[in-house]
């Protein structure tokens, strides 16, 4: 009785780990979803892009990632905003299939430089300074997953402080609630546009080098992440970064309790019945504005 | 007689633009012509192949323009369509021996009834939500089918390898009767696509997808008329899926049912010109085209330069002609085509 309920705990505790890191890959997704509306396809990228800023800092200067987590951060928050500034902005008027063709193609774009220029092959980081296991309650975790989840959660915490505690976040919820309303109150539109792509792609960078310690690195890793992301930003209610915290969670438990109970293979058909049914049925999400 | 002789400027642009009609139509008579005498033009096989490949995608994406530009419902769940069709008439053919063309209507037919089921409580969500829907509705299909051993689960079916012969749907000598066949496929989706163009429903579509509060205001039904959309969309599409499993004889989840097939379908109308007629054709035309040439240029997958040139291309025909190669068209006649047929009537006597 006891070992399978600790087989049970343990697989839970596992979901909710894997689950914070869907929550700082959504917490981007829906931020940019919620301040001007566009679904970003190329997100997983980001992730993918992130995951390879800590593999070759690892391999051309034994730099380790989460030494590197700063460095990494600030890259993607750069390439995020500069995409804004040289594609998005182009196309905020856009009819919406435009604006899916635009970030679908941001997305081939970054797969096909990524196989061009590091090739097709699956790397890994071994020996980093998060290894091995640890022992707690009669349950074993990864030091790595670890690592992630609770890194994960800072960060997360660290963007809800930022937009509800600072000018500019507040600037940046203002923006996401009404547009032209925030640009008569003197705030830069175009501004809040690009750090909200520089936030997303950095969060999205941050989930892919806690990622890197203990997942494999290759050029189509994103599109693990897209779909179980768009559920969760869903589920969280579309532009809610609190939201997208506890559903992540929640589609991390869903994916490995269902992958538990009915095998492996239908975890992703799983989750994405869990976004229809949240559509459907309870479109705000969990913390969306109705 | 002095108005007959010089005629005032609008007459002139008028009598431009009826001779742009003109114009047109024996193009487009040339096109047809030229498309039933391909087959005796082309140097080899591999020739052939290209042009059948492109006529595949052109009609899926004729069918998938119904739907998504007609009527303004963005699906990017339209291989789910495909593979249905794909996979019903297979199996139907393996099962009860059944030929192929009865398996085209019966999978169009699953088709239909599956599309209305996922449309109905579908089509209440809009934009992005109702897109990433059918996304995530032909990835658990395709899910589901990849893990039923009944219908060959992730290893695909192969189909018999029949004798030669129209009612068996096979052709193994020549694939020339191929492309006849998608040829047909693809004038029936375009018969289809311009009926329904020029008919009631066309109106009802556009007024869906320009102004849903307008319509529904005067009393249109918005969700049955989307339901005719789809049914018709995917009864279309499934017939293609049928094709591609007879000409194929061997059909997986991977190649009729993956969201990148969805992508592809979509992409070829919005290329070409969403909403358009022949939008979607001269969209298959060009993307084919740069697919091959890209292969040719860089050999092979692998190297990422295919998706690099193919990224730029959706990027760029996404950003700065948001209304497809028609769009750009359109606006050539008006600037100059136009202007110029016009000017040319007024030096004849």
């Amino acid at each position: 009785m006891t070992a399978s309920f600790d087989i049970l705990l343990q697989t839970l505790l596992s979901g909710v780990l894997i689950g914070l890191i869907y929550a700082l890959v959504a917490v981007g997704l829906t931020m940019i979803f919620g301040v001007m509306d566009i679904v970003n396809f190329a997100h997983g990228e980001f992730l993918m892009l992130g995951m390879y800023a800590s593999f070759w800092g690892f391999a051309l200067w034994a730099l380790d990632p989460m030494f590197t987590l700063p460095l990494t951060a600030l890259m993607l928050f750069a390439l995020g905003a500069a995409i804004y500034h040289v594609v998005i902005r182009r196309i905020i008027r856009a009819p919406m299939l435009s604006q899916i063709f635009t970030t679908f193609g941001l997305m081939i774009l970054f797969r096909g430089l990524a196989q061009f220029l590091w090739k097709p092959d699956f790397r890994t980081i071994e020996h980093t300074i998060v290894q091995g296991k640890v022992a707690f309650a009669g349950l074993q975790f990864g030091l790595p997953q670890l690592v992630a989840g609770g890194g994960a959660i800072v960060v997360t915490g660290v963007v809800w402080w930022f937009l509800q505690r600072t000018r500019l976040g507040a600037a940046l919820e203002a923006t996401a609630a009404d547009k032209e309303a925030a640009a008569l109150m003197g705030i830069d539109v175009q501004k809040m546009f690009a750090l909200a792509w520089g936030i997303g792609a950095a969060c999205a960078g941050i989930a892919g080098a806690l990622l890197s310690t203990f997942f494999p690195i290759f050029p189509e890793v994103g599109a693990n992440f897209i779909l179980v992301a768009f559920v969760t930003v869903a589920l969280g209610g579309f532009g809610s970064v609190a939201g997208a915290f506890w559903a992540g969670i929640i589609v991390g438990i869903v994916e490995v309790l269902g992958g538990f109970l009915l095998g492996p293979q239908y975890k992703l058909a799983l989750v994405l019945t869990l976004y229809l049914l949240v559509v459907l049925l309870r479109p705000q999400g969990l913390l969306g504005r109705a | 007689m002095p108005t007959a002789t010089q005629p005032t400027a609008p007459i002139a642009a008028s009598s431009g633009a009826s001779r742009l009609v003109t114009a047109k139509r024996i193009a487009l008579l040339a096109v047809v012509a030229l498309a039933l005498v391909l087959p005796s033009l082309v140097a080899n096989t591999s020739q052939l192949n290209y042009a059948i490949l492109v006529l595949m995608i052109a009609q899926a994406g004729v069918a998938w323009n119904i739907l998504g530009g007609y009527a303004g419902q963005v699906s990017l769940g339209h291989a789910a369509f495909y593979g249905i069709g794909a996979y019903t008439s297979t199996q139907l053919l393996l099962v009860f021996g059944l030929s192929p063309w009865l398996g085209m209507l019966a999978g169009g037919g699953v088709a239909v009834l599956f599309a209305l089921a996922i449309g109905w409580p579908c089509f209440r969500l809009k934009g992005h939500y109702f897109a990433m829907a059918t996304i995530a509705i032909a990835e658990i299909l395709q899910i589901v089918v990849t893990n039923w051993d009944w219908l060959g689960g992730a290893v695909g079916v192969s189909l018999p390898l029949a004798e030669t012969g129209w009612w068996g749907f096979v052709f193994n000598k020549s694939k020339v009767p191929y492309y006849y066949i998608v040829l047909g496929l693809l004038l029936l989706t375009i018969g289809a696509s311009w009926l329904i163009e020029r008919s009631f429903l066309g109106y009802y579509f556009r007024a869906i997808k320009d102004e849903p509060d307008a319509a529904r205001s005067i009393g249109i039904d918005l969700k049955r008329y989307k339901l005719i959309a789809i049914a018709a969309s995917s009864f279309l599409t499934a017939l293609g899926g049928t094709f591609y499993a007879q000409k194929e004889l061997f059909i997986d989840p991977g190649s009729t049912m993956a969201t990148s097939l969805s992508i592809k379908i979509a992409l070829v109308a919005i290329l070409g010109g969403v909403g358009t007629l022949g939008g979607p054709v001269i969209g298959a035309l060009i993307l084919t085209a740069i697919e091959e040439a890209t292969r040719a240029m860089f050999g092979g997958t692998g190297r990422g330069t295919d998706l690099i040139i193919y990224a730029l291309l959706i990027i760029g025909v996404a950003v700065f002609y948001p209304s497809g190669i028609a769009g750009w068209w359109r606006n050539l006649e008006k600037r100059w085509l136009e202007p110029k047929l016009a000017g040319r009537t007024r030096e004849t006597p």
